[in-house]
């Protein structure tokens, strides 16, 4: 058996991969990393084992990328008493945007946790594998992400002026 | 709607019918984003084994493929050119992209013969997916010019294997490379058109063009 075309990767988890790295970077830097990790695969990808789990792999390839980009701006961070305006406010509001940037402000692990489990729908043994932590632990995160979720996020709620309207879903 | 939009939107006290979609264009751009910055950094990494294209032309769609070397593949896709990249990741390497920009040059030419502005290609070609004899009569092919026909036993004749017609015939419909080398052009011993990888039709409506000049 041999490997498919990595065009078809790229065609079956480029969505999910965009969408995994949104939950924890503004859409530049996501698009970056999903890019990044994307290029890494590639050339590892001759290497890859032909009955593996791909989107696993992509997941830890991209959770990688993003970890390094994150460490790179807190290096660069300048503390401020007060949160700046971000910079990615500026972007045309897309209808998914708000909940992004919810996922992305939860503390800790918990953007990872809840990216990995619940936008890739990986089970916990691989969401623990992928940040190295416990199974629990892992769980924990995930949970208190969508519980401060359910707080802090009320879908619907009144879209910026000038947003793209939001589609009736039946 | 992913799991963990059902998941809050469950919870959202009925507000779950206006609740914001991903916008599906701006998904399609983000992807159409992720596809241009992979193919150029692949190519700027030598990563990109295999770059290819389709093309659409009056005898239907093509792909197009090329390695670094240069271009390797032209298949009539019928529709699926699933099949030829799945070939072509087991033939030469999995590291297959959609890299557009990579076969401009290639497309403006097809172009041109479609519009009868040009006779003959100039490209670099690689043709590792041909071997042994079948490769001999690929290389001997361009030099049946433009207009022209020969038969399957008289190409096996200017080969030096004046009995070889039928290997002949099996190097043509095994031609990786159609129109760019032209199998089209050999017919059988009576003038009529014979086979083709493009299917009959095709090779009469290329002959034909040919022929208008």
């Amino acid at each position: 058996m041999s490997l498919p075309p990595f065009d078809r990767v790229v065609t079956e988890y480029g969505q999910l991969l965009l969408r995994v790295c949104r939950a924890l970077l503004p859409l530049h830097d996501a698009e970056d990393a999903a890019a990044d990790a994307f290029l890494a695969a590639l050339e590892a990808y001759a290497r890859l084992r032909p009955d593996s789990d791909v989107k696993a792999w992509l997941v830890t390839i991209a959770h990688r990328k993003a970890v390094d980009i994150l460490r790179r701006q807190a290096r660069h961070a300048v503390p401020v008493p007060e949160v700046p305006e971000r910079a990615d406010r500026a972007e045309p509001a897309l209808p998914d945007e708000r909940l992004w940037a919810a996922v992305r402000e939860l503390p800790s692990k918990q953007p990872h946790a809840v990216a990995y489990h619940y936008v890739a729908d990986l089970p916990y043994a691989d969401v623990e594998a992928i940040m190295g932590t416990s199974d629990a632990a892992a769980r924990r995160s995930a949970a208190a992400g969508i519980r401060s979720l359910r707080l802090r996020y009320t879908p619907g709620s009144g879209s910026a002026p000038g947003s793209i309207p939001m589609k009736e879903t039946p | 709607m992913n799991e963990l939009e059902r998941l809050l939107a469950g919870t959202a006290g009925g507000s779950g019918g206006s609740f914001p979609q991903a916008s599906e264009d701006a998904g399609d751009l983000a992807m159409q984003r992720l596809r241009t910055a992979l193919a150029s950094r692949a190519q700027q990494l030598n990563l990109l084994d295999v770059a290819y294209r389709t093309i659409d032309t009056p005898v239907g769609q093509l792909l197009l493929a090329a390695t670094p070397a240069g271009l390797v593949r032209v298949a009539y896709t019928r529709g699926d050119y699933d099949a030829v990249l799945t070939a072509l990741a087991g033939q030469i390497s999995p590291r297959v992209l959609f890299a557009p920009g990579r076969l401009d040059d290639a497309a403006r030419q097809f172009d041109d013969y479609f519009a009868r502005r040009r006779r003959s290609f100039d490209l670099p070609i690689d043709l590792r997916l041909s071997h042994g004899f079948r490769r001999t009569v690929l290389e001997h092919l361009p030099e049946v010019g433009y207009g022209r026909t020969v038969s399957y036993g008289e190409l096996a004749g200017q080969v030096g294997s004046p009995r070889a017609a039928r290997a002949v015939g099996s190097a043509c419909a095994t031609n990786p490379l159609p129109l760019v080398i032209p199998c089209h052009r050999v017919v059988l011993g009576d003038g009529s058109p014979g086979g083709y990888v493009g299917g009959p039709n095709v090779k009469r409506v290329l002959l034909s063009l040919e022929r208008a000049q």
